[in-house]
């Protein structure tokens, strides 16, 4: 059974205005338990709008949401409880932080989940570790960290709920390369370790191809594809037609087939490209 | 939710209200105050709405939202006529209940007061729905300059003035998204206890703050980089000329207050 | 002259917290030239001193050692400050941060305000730089009606107003979504070619970088890489080690030259590794 599964869902903002929008539109989708999903689409083709639904933060036009079967919106009253089992990390989250100490910080999900103090304890920590943040940070403020410390900080807010399904939107947004990877390598070790369901949003194909099971692309507030990574590549055409990037590789490759020389296969990666070119080369010396 | 506001009220439009010069507008709007208040009979009254429903009229705002801006002061309204209704005590008394009791007198006075708040707050939104909160602090600015001969910091408070109005879609913006963020960490904003209730409160407005004062300084740099240095010797891109127009609303104002005054004084009608 | 932007020897320390720390010195000893025209790229990660760098280009700094000159102005001489500013003009990472006014055309004329341009000129100014930006459909819009990559448009004709011979820009793209960004670099170039103004770019994104004239790479304060993209890329190894990323493409063709195949490292472009690849492979 699916984690995740919304049917039909709908999102309509400013209903009955001159100003009324459809931001997402008739969308449905299922998410596997244990998935590590990648979200494409560029501003304004409902991506955040459904992020936002998947934790009850917006309640849909029409259309449902079902977290393990059962209708979110069931129960109006347990909407929170759903926060807590799907946690969301919004965009730029270290404008979010506001505890004296780190520690306080992390603890403030887990606080409002009512746990006691050993548990709280344990989670913050964990989830510090998962994230890189030695023990010593624990004490400090804040607001003395670095941008890249501090972003970690928000995310391990998140994680130390131990949601079932963690969402983050564009967690490496405005990082510089280094930053941008070890964000990256830290959530892949919390994904591994926890065996959560991860869907991290993101401009970079060339990110997410270093990640995603599945990609998920939205466009005009239409699901425009969920497929397996591969596959979703094979259609890297169409995809830059929408509008988004496709890594700088996968074009050489798409413009070599143009040109007569096709390799059969779907290149996002340099090193993947790199063995493909060199094994071609071989076979090519032996004959 | 919070973006749903809209601060300043302004309607833009293209009527002659809307194209009058502001300073007129301030000073017109002063006037019309001061025409409300030195009148003190129903004819008086009189002359004062049908000034204002002529410059309703010809802003082209919808009614609808004139009455708007009356709604929020419904109770203060009330709260007015029914003191005045019981306190005053001249003229024919008309009904009585132990010591309560309602004279023609009260009634009069009640009516009065209630007709002149409503031309005074519909007359004054005319001002807010016609003129953008940005235009409005420069009429401003200009109509106070003489005040800087006094060291009176006329440019520094329209400056803060014309910056906040600029910020606040974007802080509202800002507000709307730590709220989300916190509520997806679990934080309870309308409901729970008072006490938790107000800590996170704190959990919206620490990061509100923090984020401002960021704002605020790289702003400062910004306009530093753009040679920004007071209000000496500063020329302006928006000019504001007076057009033939403004004199004339001018004058149909001043025209208007005479006859209030005038009333005022003979007392043409019995009342 | 030759040379629109001189640094001498800058050396840079933040003062110290308290007594007991040492100063901590973010440019330890820059000597850089630029000459008028030029655009120059300036990548570095975070905390390799490059914003620090472009704040001394606008006085926002002044160097604790060394010299910066920006159009024969010394940048440490207080009473030049604003020819200083209105030769180089500064854009600035945040697009919301920057904007003074709620109408667009106002907050273009704000430099020009300040400096008590008359008003005829003033307009005509104004106008042109919305134009140029490609904005000037949207000069009575309020800013908050725009998109990132519309804002820093904005941003940016509010500093071609002034009519200057170099922008610095500072991460003007970190915040923006691939669409803004492509906007705000087509705009850079534009400025570039069109006005000849030259352009200082700060950023860590690779392919920026790769359009340009020259880069300059710089890490822990100091200038390690500076030359034409070409050069400066196939220097993969370097790049990896201060946490830069490589074009894919320089990347590839990188690793294949290392594996013995005929095809050059300094292969920076698309088409340039498409033609190199069909070569290798070409029936």
């Amino acid at each position: 059974m699916a984690i995740l599964e919304t049917q039909e869902l709908t999102y309509t903002y400013s209903q009955g205005t001159p100003f009324e929008k459809t931001a997402v539109d008739h969308v449905s989708l299922k998410i596997e338990a244990g998935e590590m999903i990648g979200v494409m689409g560029h501003t304004g083709s409902g991506k955040s709008t459904l992020i936002q639904h998947f934790n009850g933060l917006l309640r849909p036009t029409s259309g449902k949401i079902l977290l393990d079967g059962k209708d979110i919106w069931a129960d109006k009253k347990k909407i929170r409880d759903v926060r807590f089992q799907v946690g969301l990390v919004f965009q730029y989250p270290e404008y979010q932080i506001f505890e004296e100490t780190v520690f306080k910080d992390i603890a403030f999900g887990p606080k409002n989940m009512g746990l006691d103090e050993a548990e709280i304890k344990r989670r913050v920590l964990a989830t510090a570790n998962d994230i890189g943040l030695s023990e010593e940070l624990m004490e400090r403020s804040p607001f003395e960290l670095s941008g890249g410390q501090k972003r970690r900080v928000a995310i391990a807010g998140v994680m130390a709920m131990e949601p079932k399904v963690l969402i983050l939107d564009e967690p490496t947004a405005g990082l510089d390369p280094a930053g941008r990877d070890k964000i990256l390598s830290h959530i892949k070790a919390y994904h591994k370790r926890t065996g959560n369901t991860t869907l991290i949003v993101s401009h970079s194909m060339e990110d997410i191809a270093s990640f995603a099971d599945r990609i998920l692309v939205m466009n005009k507030a239409k699901l425009f594809c969920f497929d397996e990574t591969e596959k979703v590549f094979s259609r890297a055409e169409e995809i830059s037609q929408i509008g988004l990037d496709v890594p700088q590789i996968t074009k050489v490759f798409m413009e070599l087939k143009r040109r007569g020389v096709d390799f059969g296969k779907e290149v996002y990666t340099v090193g993947y490209a790199r063995d493909l070119l060199l094994k071609k080369l071989k076979e090519r010396a032996g004959e | 939710m919070l973006r749903d506001i809209t601060i300043g009220q302004y309607f833009p439009g293209n009527s002659i209200i809307h194209r009058l010069d502001p300073r007129f507008k301030i000073v017109i709007t002063v006037l019309y105050i001061i025409m409300l208040f030195t009148g003190d009979s129903m004819v008086c009254l009189g002359i004062g709405a049908v000034y204002t429903i002529m410059a309703m009229l010809l802003s082209q705002v919808k009614l609808k939202m004139f009455l708007k801006s009356v709604k929020p002061l419904m109770p203060f309204l009330l709260i007015t006529a029914v003191l005045n209704l019981f306190l005053v005590s001249t003229g024919d008394v008309l009904w009585h209940w132990k010591f309560l009791k309602v004279t023609s007198g009260g009634i009069n006075i009640s009516v009065f007061m209630i007709v002149r708040i409503v031309l005074l707050i519909m007359g004054t939104s005319i001002l807010t729905y016609t003129t953008s909160p940005i235009t409005l602090t420069d009429a401003i600015e200009r109509l106070l300059s003489p005040l800087k001969k006094l060291k009176f910091p006329v440019h520094e408070l329209a400056m803060m003035m014309s910056i906040a109005l600029r910020f606040i879609p974007t802080l509202i913006e800002e507000t709307d998204k730590i709220i989300s963020a916190q509520k997806a960490r679990g934080a309870e904003l309308d409901t729970g206890s008072f006490t938790t209730r107000a800590k996170n409160l704190i959990s919206i407005l620490v990061p509100l703050f923090t984020s401002s004062f960021r704002r605020a300084d790289e702003l400062a740099t910004a306009m530093e980089c753009r040679c920004y240095h007071g209000g000496e010797g500063r020329t302006r891109l928006r000019q504001l000329r007076s057009a033939p127009r403004d004199y004339i609303a001018l004058a149909v104002t001043l025209l208007f207050l005479a006859a209030v005054i005038v009333i005022k004084i003979t007392k043409p009608f019995a009342f | 002259m030759d040379n629109i932007i001189e640094i001498h020897d800058l050396h840079f320390s933040y003062p110290a917290e308290d007594e007991e720390s040492a100063p901590s010195e973010v440019l330890k000893g820059i000597d850089l030239t630029i000459k008028k025209g030029e655009f120059v790229v300036v990548l570095g990660h975070n905390g390799s001193g490059k914003s620090t760098l472009a704040k001394h280009l606008n006085a926002i700094l002044v160097p604790t050692e060394g010299k910066v000159t920006v159009g024969g102005i010394d940048t440490s001489d207080e009473s030049r400050l604003f020819d200083l500013r209105q030769t180089a003009g500064m854009v600035f990472q945040n697009p919301d941060n920057q904007i003074v006014s709620s109408v667009v055309e106002e907050d273009v004329a704000f430099a020009l305000e300040n400096l008590g341009v008359p008003y005829e000129e003033m307009r005509r100014r104004v106008d042109e730089a919305l134009k140029a930006v490609n904005m000037y459909e949207y000069r009575l819009h309020s800013p908050s009606q725009l998109s990132g990559g519309q804002k820093q448009r904005v941003a940016i004709a509010g500093i071609i107003a002034m009519e200057p011979d170099c922008i610095i820009l500072d991460e003007p793209t970190a915040m923006l979504d691939p669409q803004g960004r492509k906007e705000v670099l087509a705009t850079i170039h534009q400025m570039n070619r069109e006005k000849g103004i030259t352009i200082v770019l700060i950023t860590h994104y690779m392919d920026e970088a790769a359009q340009c004239g020259r880069v300059v790479v710089m890490d822990k304060g100091r200038v390690v890489l500076d030359g034409v993209p070409e050069k400066v890329f196939s220097q993969v190894d370097t790049l990896k080690e201060i946490g830069l990323d490589v074009p894919q493409v320089t990347e590839l063709a990188w690793e294949l030259n290392k594996a013995g195949c005929d095809i050059s490292p300094e292969t920076i472009s698309e088409e340039e590794c498409v033609e190199a690849l069909l070569k290798l492979f070409g029936t």
